[in-house]
């Protein structure tokens, strides 16, 4: 478990980002708050690439989340957003536990490609669903924060984002914590060598199923802050070019540490926002050689820059 | 544990990367206009790229001012230079929506015309009501926007969808056509479905005999139709009703004509006018077509609509503009005309959000598609006339030409305010005013 | 009866476009172990490149339009020696030593960056090459008349699976290729030049998307947003019948498009969701597709 140097540190960076949201415009808050719910999703991928699996459908998840917390509001009358992200990130875990058995199996591009057609399956599906909006989706209202309701614009964006936060850091400690622990270190073990696991009385299939029911759990909460955010769900969310920005996001990061996760986030969208207000006619073109400039230049991620000038991180600290 | 320690750091380098960037202050002689439009993926020939192309021929004459006929006359809007910027709408609903929040306070954007695809549009319009900021939805066509919400923000100042069928419907009446046996191949999307739904039931409001043979859903960008072609052959139904649009009209043009679709039956679409100047010859005679309003070659003879066509041809000889750039036109000029209208108001000084969305609202002009009058969802939502014509090439000017035209008025297909368009057809169109 | 052949013609004609396509991916998967996410694009380039062609040999008269054709063919052909090699060489293996799936990232880099470089070359407004379309008039089957183009388009895809099937299995090299198809690492250790085989592979592979392109372009608008569409529907059709395998793309094409045919004739409601549907149920059953095959963990 964490220890109190740590849960410190984490409360400190949880102050410090509440503060910068106070001194952040309205339109930064609300970018970060949008790569912080891509950050959680890339954070599952993470957690999945541990044990040397990538998953190509996250999406799928995150449009779990993000529908989940959305028919929650608008069929069950919830309006907290504790509820709600909480309700749409068990929804992806169910899921993920209906998912899991199906792909736990299977390794590499193999993996990579069943999640991606299970995720396409659940895209076409949605859009097919007329009593959920179709391809237009549904709109949502905006959530209440503990029985408090925002007066603003402002105040509503820096609610979400200081929400956002709260989430992030704290799942992010419990993902270290997690790292560290005796069955987040069998994931290295299950990628090295998934036999001489086996023969260590572990079933291998069981840490791949965990790992990916907390990639799903991550990504539906990721979706559901989404949802929130934008007032608004639709099968977007499950298509196949949500999930190849998460996994961008993932191997932008590498697996050195938690918070190269959330940098790596926050770099892409700034990156897209740039590019689409300076390129708008080729900001796909500015975001692709983005995209294989970092894969080429930077093979382990933004997260080898960030341990090489501290402490070695998440796979120093497990051998 | 350095992680934390490394959020601190992470948390004031994006501090740090944003501060460069605060929000601008709007300045007094410009106005700062963004267009949000599809630059990119299959919406970009047909509509997105015409819609910016006219926004920029005209906000460029605008700023010049005396180029257009009055009231549109004066430089700029009311004074102030128009500033254009674009953003790709292509990208999905959360880049939508971050964008046209960083548009708004990044950019300090002071109106937004844009969206042209339904879920976009209905994510976006939240948006800009939160933010209290202007915005302009210029061609999506569900009407669910203002059915199932209200705004003070947010405008569409072109007609949603339902008068596009409505007037195939009654074109189809009151031209005696015989239209028991239709049959349908729409995209298998919001958009589709709903075209199918209101022509379906306005057919079956204005004959009792009228039957669905068949009802194709191809996907949307599908781009083969064989098999839909071979159904529709055998099906044999006398009226053939589609929404499809853009490059998958082509390619449904290009594949049905050959194998006589098109003959002995009437084919009617709800938007085709688009399409005409990419196939040129190879769009057959004898369709019935709508444009979406009295746009393109419906557009009758005014002095905007001349001024229109004339620059459209400077720009693109031997050419014609079709319906995306007439609904960017008159969101442009009716946008001109609120922001004059609460200059005025204010002093001379330039008007607020709020003052413009309170002048814009219930406001009538004059476009080169005829008079727009925003009648509907409390005056947010426009209406206009509408045209159906057939469909004939003149080889001698090498142009598409439309014969037969009826012309429908705004309040004979369109519903009157306080009642949904879903409904407004099913009971038999109450209410509606036609000549 | 005639419900029936209908459904199979038309089944028919729409398996033959998605097998040239499909079989291009499944190629280049079994080859490079590359689920290429770009092949809608070079499916989109070709289609571009032979309307581009078709325009400028048409626009000289066409006394002899069969010829134009064969030009667009042979233009595709330019495109996948130029582009083949180039992206193999110069960006794919660079990626080689790296996770399969960093591999994925990397095309989809690359679809992003084609989509807006054909925007960027093309323009947004359509092309077209009608001309073929024509070449070999109508035929009537149970009193439906069908365009001589889409049958010959039958014959082609025929065409196409019987020589890489010769290549494969009655020629030295392809047998070569077979053998790097079933394991790489040994291929490479009894002295197969992996890499030659990877450039070709990859090469036939972009050919076989761009002529797909070339052969559906005289019955399409070419514009903007091509790719999408066609990357998903062969993605679908390489998962059912089981990655890199050959005759998996070629029964799956078949299975694809009788069950297409058979939606839009008997259930249209069902056209968009049928594909899925079918990729569901192999998913269900047998989730390493038709062909593909067991054994994947790994050691």
């Amino acid at each position: 478990m964490l220890d109190w140097r740590s849960t410190a540190h984490l409360c400190m960076a949880l102050v410090a980002l509440l503060a910068a949201g106070l001194v952040l415009p309205g339109w930064a808050n609300f970018l970060l708050v949008i790569a912080l719910s891509k950050g959680l999703a890339a954070l599952g991928l993470v957690v999945l690439l541990r044990s040397g699996l990538l998953s190509f459908g996250q999406g799928l998840f995150y449009c779990a989340g993000g529908y989940g917390a959305g028919l929650l509001m608008l069929w069950g009358g919830i309006s907290d957003a504790a509820l709600l992200v909480g309700g749409g990130g068990l929804f992806a875990l169910l899921i993920g536990v209906a998912t899991g058995p199906l792909v736990a199996g299977y390794r590499k591009i193999f993996f990579a490609t069943l999640t991606l057609a299970l995720s396409m399956l659940v895209h076409g599906a949605l859009t097919k669903a007329d009593f959920l909006g179709g391809t237009d989706g549904l709109n949502l209202r905006a959530p209440t924060f503990f029985g408090w309701r925002a007066g603003s614009a402002g105040e509503n964006v820096y609610a979400l984002y200081a929400f956002a936060s709260i989430l992030a850091v704290a799942l992010a400690g419990l993902c270290r914590a997690h790292f560290g622990s005796v069955r987040g270190l069998l994931s290295l073990g299950v990628r090295d060598n998934e036999i001489r696991i086996e023969y260590l009385g572990t079933s291998v299939r069981r840490v791949v199923f965990e790992n990916f029911v907390i990639a799903a759990f991550l990504a539906g909460i990721g979706g559901a802050i989404n949802a929130l955010a934008l007032s608004h769900i639709d099968p977007e969310l499950a298509f196949w070019t949500t999930s190849g920005e998460f996994v961008f996001v993932a191997i932008l990061a590498g697996q050195a540490s938690v918070v190269a996760v959330f940098a790596a986030s926050v770099l892409l969208e700034v990156v897209r926002s740039w590019s689409s207000q300076y390129f708008p006619n080729a900001w796909q073109l500015t975001l692709g050689v983005f995209m294989l400039a970092v894969i080429l230049f930077l093979p382990n991620g933004v997260g080898a820059l960030l341990r090489r000038r501290s402490r070695p991180s998440v796979e120093a600290d497990a051998k | 544990m350095p992680e934390a320690r490394m959020l601190l750091k992470s948390a004031f380098a994006a501090l740090s990367l944003f501060t460069f960037a605060s929000p601008v202050l709007a300045e007094n002689q410009s106005f700062k206009l963004g267009i949000v439009t599809f630059m990119s993926g299959p919406g970009a020939e047909s509509f997105g790229v015409p819609a910016w192309e006219a926004a920029q021929m005209l906000s460029a004459a605008l700023n010049e001012g005396g180029q257009l006929p009055a009231p549109y006359d004066k430089a700029g809007f009311g004074g102030m230079t128009i500033e254009l910027s674009v953003i790709d709408e292509n990208g999905g609903t959360t880049k939508q929506v971050q964008e046209l929040r960083n548009g708004y306070e990044r950019d300090g954007l002071d109106a937004v015309i844009g969206y042209i695809s339904s879920s976009n549009c209905l994510a976006a319009a939240p948006v800009a009501e939160e933010l209290k900021k202007l915005l302009i939805l210029y061609d999506c066509g569900t009407p669910r926007i203002f059915e199932d919400g209200s705004y003070r923000y947010v405008f569409r100042t072109t007609a949603h969808a339902t008068m596009d069928n409505v007037a195939l419907a009654r074109y189809l009446a009151k031209r005696k056509i015989k239209f028991d046996d239709i049959a349908s191949i729409n995209p298998d999307y919001a958009y589709g479905r709903d075209n199918w739904k209101d022509f379906q039931q306005s057919a079956a409001a204005l004959n009792p005999n009228a039957k669905s043979k068949l009802e194709l859903w191809p996907k949307l960008g599908a781009g083969q139709y064989g098999t839909e072609i071979s159904a529709l052959l055998q099906a044999n139904p006398q009226v053939i009703h589609t929404s499809l649009w853009g490059g998958d009209l082509q390619a449904f043009v290009l594949q049905a004509a050959p194998r006589n679709l098109f003959k002995n039956r009437h084919v009617v679409i709800t938007a085709a006018d688009h399409v005409f100047q990419p196939l040129g010859n190879r769009m057959p005679n004898n369709v019935i077509f709508g444009a979406r309003g009295s746009n393109g070659l419906f557009a009758e003879t005014s002095p905007t609509n001349d001024w229109l066509v004339a620059a459209y041809e400077k720009k693109h000889p031997g050419g014609f503009p079709a319906q995306s750039y007439y609904r960017m036109t008159q969101s442009i000029l009716g946008l001109k005309l609120a922001v004059e209208k609460a200059m005025a108001l204010n002093g001379g000084k330039k008007p607020t959000a709020e003052q413009i969305a309170d002048a814009l609202t219930g406001l009538e002009w004059d476009a080169p598609s005829g008079r727009i009058k925003m009648a509907l969802g409390n005056g947010h939502q426009a209406i206009q006339s509408n045209a159906i014509g057939v469909t004939k090439w003149d080889p001698a000017s090498k142009r598409m030409q439309v014969v037969d035209v009826e012309r429908f008025d705004a309040e004979c297909v369109n519903p009157p305010a306080n009642i949904k368009a879903e409904e407004w057809i099913a009971q038999g169109f109450p209410g509606a005013k036609c000549n | 009866m005639q419900l029936v052949s209908t459904i199979v013609l038309d089944g028919l004609i729409d398996a033959s476009w998605i097998f040239i396509v499909a079989v291009g991916l499944t190629l280049i998967f079994g080859v490079l172990n590359v689920l290429n996410i770009a092949h809608g694009n070079f499916y989109a380039i070709g289609a571009y490149v032979a309307a581009s062609a078709a325009g400028w040999y048409y626009a000289g008269g066409d006394s002899f339009p069969a010829l134009g054709l064969i030009i667009m063919l042979g233009s595709t052909l330019v495109v996948a020696v130029v582009l083949g090699p180039l992206l193999e060489r110069g960006l794919l293996r660079f990626f080689y030593e790296r996770d399969e799936v960093v591999l994925v990232l990397v095309t989809y880099a690359l679809f992003l960056v084609l989509e807006d470089a054909t925007k960027l070359i093309w323009g947004v407004n359509p092309y077209y090459a009608y001309e073929p379309y024509v070449l070999f008039g109508n035929v009537s089957f149970f009193g439906l008349s069908y365009v001589g183009y889409d049958l010959m388009l039958i014959v082609v895809a025929v065409l196409v699976g019987v020589l890489l099937w010769l290549a494969l299995n009655r020629t030295t090299s392809g047998k070569l290729v077979l053998a790097v198809i079933h394991d790489r690492d040994m291929s490479s250790a009894l002295g197969i030049n992996v890499t030659r085989i990877f450039v070709v592979a990859f090469t036939i592979g972009v050919f076989l998307a761009a002529a797909g392109g070339a052969v559906t372009a005289p019955k399409i608008s070419v514009q903007p947003g091509l790719a999408v569409t066609v990357v998903l529907l062969s993605f679908a059709v390489v998962v059912i019948g089981g990655l890199g395998s050959i005759g998996g793309a070629a029964v799956a094409s078949l299975i694809v498009g009788i069950a297409r045919s058979l939606a839009i004739h008997t259930a249209p409601w069902a056209e968009l969701f049928i594909v899925y549907m079918v990729m569901a149920l192999m998913l269900a059953i047998r989730p390493q597709g038709l062909f593909g095959t067991e054994g994947l963990r790994k050691i």
